[in-house]
């Protein structure tokens, strides 16, 4: 099975997230990158996939944040090659230029299945997969929490998860892009030293954009105007104090409500 | 220019979506101030119960085949696709759901519209502006629409189902689609609905629930042990879940339980929206966290930025001192 993943790093939303200068983009100075949490769990999918059929990984990202200790980790986890696509990246919202950076790339090599995560926090015009599997010809099925190749009929059956539990189960003909949500084991970890190791062996192939970038920065179709924080708090009673005195008063708000006496 | 708004409808197994009355109401709201229309699609098989209480429509087109009986988003997507380019209309809305994640994408894609994802309102005033919830719900971002058709994707609880629900006549429009079968390469097999877990958690009157904040696996015994104390269950996000710390049985959110507990704990959950939808309805809510600025305090009634171990081990001895 002929596997690509593609990931992208997104702001750690752990860290305070600030309104650059501009008021339409996050202050970049300030922001920590890591990798989007569901593309892990479509790289560890993928993983999975080859450790039961054999075959190959490659891992895409362009170089948006931090995406070399991204990829040498991929490296490290077991993926076979890994592609950093270069270029004049300003940290834009728009994955419709994305999906045209990474398209000669996917369509050079014959994946049977492109992963990648079904969401990432700043898709603000929609997530990249649907919008490269339209541009590959390739059916698409997103929210995928389960998967299994048939390699003899060249289908995967995949489970989408639906509201309240309920889980549908499609068979897709292959080559398909799927977007995972989860993957069938929680993403490996791997030791530091490993990913160290793979970084002395260098390894990450650099490859540079081919698609005309000048739309990174705007969302064809909208102007953006404005970026801004919930107000914080708003609504919400804080209560302040020692852990012991929180837990009094919310202990008398649920003693109030009859909730425990 | 015509303003028609045109609403994607969603259901399964046989009942509409309340995202549905969701987007209906704000698409009539707007299409009256704007003296324009609302239409709303449906795709499957056997749609006719669902006409009535769609009665806020203009005009209810359904949409209906042996292929789209399911949904299968790479059937939807063809049909829609088709479909919204001859109607040419101003805006389309879907929801930001388990099915319509895939399909407005999809949609937008093929028809080259633009689109604009986890919009929290719209406004028509004058221009048309989207104000989506982006970074997990710790920033809003307002766009004006510049391009038309444009294609919008609304969060689930964004806006009241109530607005959305009247059971009057309306048009109705029957169509069949013009799908391309042999191009279709996704084929739906079946619902697999859940096992009965040890719990039901939306059984509950109050409900513990637990976030990545706990750290780690151990020390969810401090959040059992509260649970326990007062006659509640443990509940969680989903990476707890994902990371196979409690069974799916205990997921809170877009694709676990919608729980409307009396009293709603939430310990280390920073509130991203897919959580927010199945809990806002909570009577009450208590959020502890870390982050001052964490979008959970923005649903809750009660915050405080205190390390959830510590508040909630103090909340269980408090319980503990308080029953002898
Ligand atoms: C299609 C789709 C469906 C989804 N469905 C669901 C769903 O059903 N349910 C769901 O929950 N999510 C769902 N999600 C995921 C959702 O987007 C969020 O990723 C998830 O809700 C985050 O969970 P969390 O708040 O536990 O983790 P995080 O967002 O990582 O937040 C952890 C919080 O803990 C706080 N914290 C850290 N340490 C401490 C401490 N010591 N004490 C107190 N607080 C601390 C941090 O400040 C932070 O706010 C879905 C996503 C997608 C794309
Ligand atoms: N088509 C599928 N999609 C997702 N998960 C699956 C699928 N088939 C099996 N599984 C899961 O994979 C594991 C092994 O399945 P099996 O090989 O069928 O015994 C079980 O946990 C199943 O729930």
């Amino acid at each position: 099975m002929h596997v690509a993943v593609i990931m992208k790093q997104v702001p750690d939303l752990v860290e305070e997230l600030e309104v650059d200068p501009g008021g339409k983009l996050l202050d970049r100075s300030w922001l920590r990158f890591i990798p989007s949490e569901y593309d892990e769990h479509a790289l560890e999918q993928a993983l999975l996939v080859k450790e039961e059929f054999g075959g190959t990984v490659d891992v895409f990202a362009v170089d948006i944040g931090e995406p070399d200790e991204m990829l040498y980790t991929a490296l490290a986890k077991g993926a076979d090659r890994a592609f950093k696509i270069t270029g004049e990246f300003d940290y834009g919202l728009n994955n419709h230029t994305l999906a045209d950076v990474y398209l000669p790339f996917l369509k050079r090599e014959p994946y049977e299945m492109i992963l990648n995560g079904v969401q990432a926090i700043d898709d603000i015009d929609g997530p990249i997969g649907p919008i490269l599997a339209t541009k590959l010809g390739l059916p698409y099925v997103g929210v995928v929490s389960g998967m299994k190749p048939d390699p003899s009929t060249g289908t995967v059956h995949l489970r989408k998860e639906y509201p309240r539990g309920v889980l549908a189960e499609f068979r897709v003909a292959m080559p398909v892009f799927i977007g995972i949500q989860a993957a069938m084991k929680p993403p490996r970890y791997v030791p530091i030293a490993r990913i160290q190791k793979a970084m002395r062996a260098g390894g990450i192939v650099e490859v540079a954009a081919e698609a005309p970038l000048e739309t990174a920065q705007q969302v064809v179709g909208f102007d953006v105007e404005r970026m801004y924080k919930p107000e914080a708090g708003r609504g919400a009673e804080m209560i302040e104090g020692s852990p012991e005195e929180i837990a009094e008063r919310i202990f008398q708000i649920l003693n109030e409500n009859g909730l425990v006496r | 220019m015509n303003k028609h708004i045109i609403v994607i409808a969603e259901h399964m197994e046989g009942a509409l979506a309340d995202i549905t009355f969701e987007m209906l109401g704000k698409a009539r709201e707007i299409a009256d101030a704007v003296s324009g229309s609302v239409t709303v699609v449906v795709l499957g098989k056997d749609l006719e119960p669902f006409v009535r209480k769609l009665g806020l429509a203009d005009t209810v087109l359904l949409v209906e085949h042996d292929a789209l009986a399911e949904y299968v988003p790479e059937t939807y997507a063809q049909a829609l696709a088709t479909l919204l380019l001859e109607r040419n209309p101003w805006l389309v809305f879907f929801g930001a759901t388990s099915m319509g994640l895939d399909i407005s994408t999809l949609v937008a894609s093929r028809t080259n519209m633009p689109f604009l994802a986890m919009a929290k309102n719209v406004t028509a005033d004058g221009s048309v502006v989207v104000t989506s919830q982006i970074y997990g719900g710790k920033m809003f971002l307002d766009a004006v629409v510049t391009t038309f058709p444009a294609v919008i994707s609304i969060l689930p609880g964004a806006f009241k189902a109530d607005a959305g629900m009247a059971e009057k006549e309306t048009a109705v429009e029957r169509i069949a689609p013009s799908l391309a079968e042999s191009e279709i390469r996704t084929r739906f097999e079946q619902l697999v609905h859940p096992e009965a877990g040890d719990v039901d958690i939306t059984q509950f009157p109050l409900l513990v629930s637990v976030g990545r904040g706990i750290q780690n696996k151990e020390n969810l015994a401090v959040f059992e042990d509260l649970a326990e104390k007062c006659r509640s269950a443990v509940a969680a996000s989903r990476p707890v879940v994902d990371q196979g710390w409690l069974p799916m049985t205990r997921q809170v959110g877009r694709s676990g339980a919608i729980v409307k507990p009396k009293a709603y704990l939430a310990f280390g959950i920073s509130g991203a929206p897919e959580h927010v939808e199945g809990m806002k309805n909570a009577e009450l809510i208590i959020a502890v966290n870390t982050d001052k600025n964490a979008p959970i305090f923005s649903v809750a009634h009660y915050g405080a930025v205190e390390d959830a171990m510590d508040v909630a081990q103090a909340l269980a001895e408090k319980i503990s001192g308080a029953q002898q």
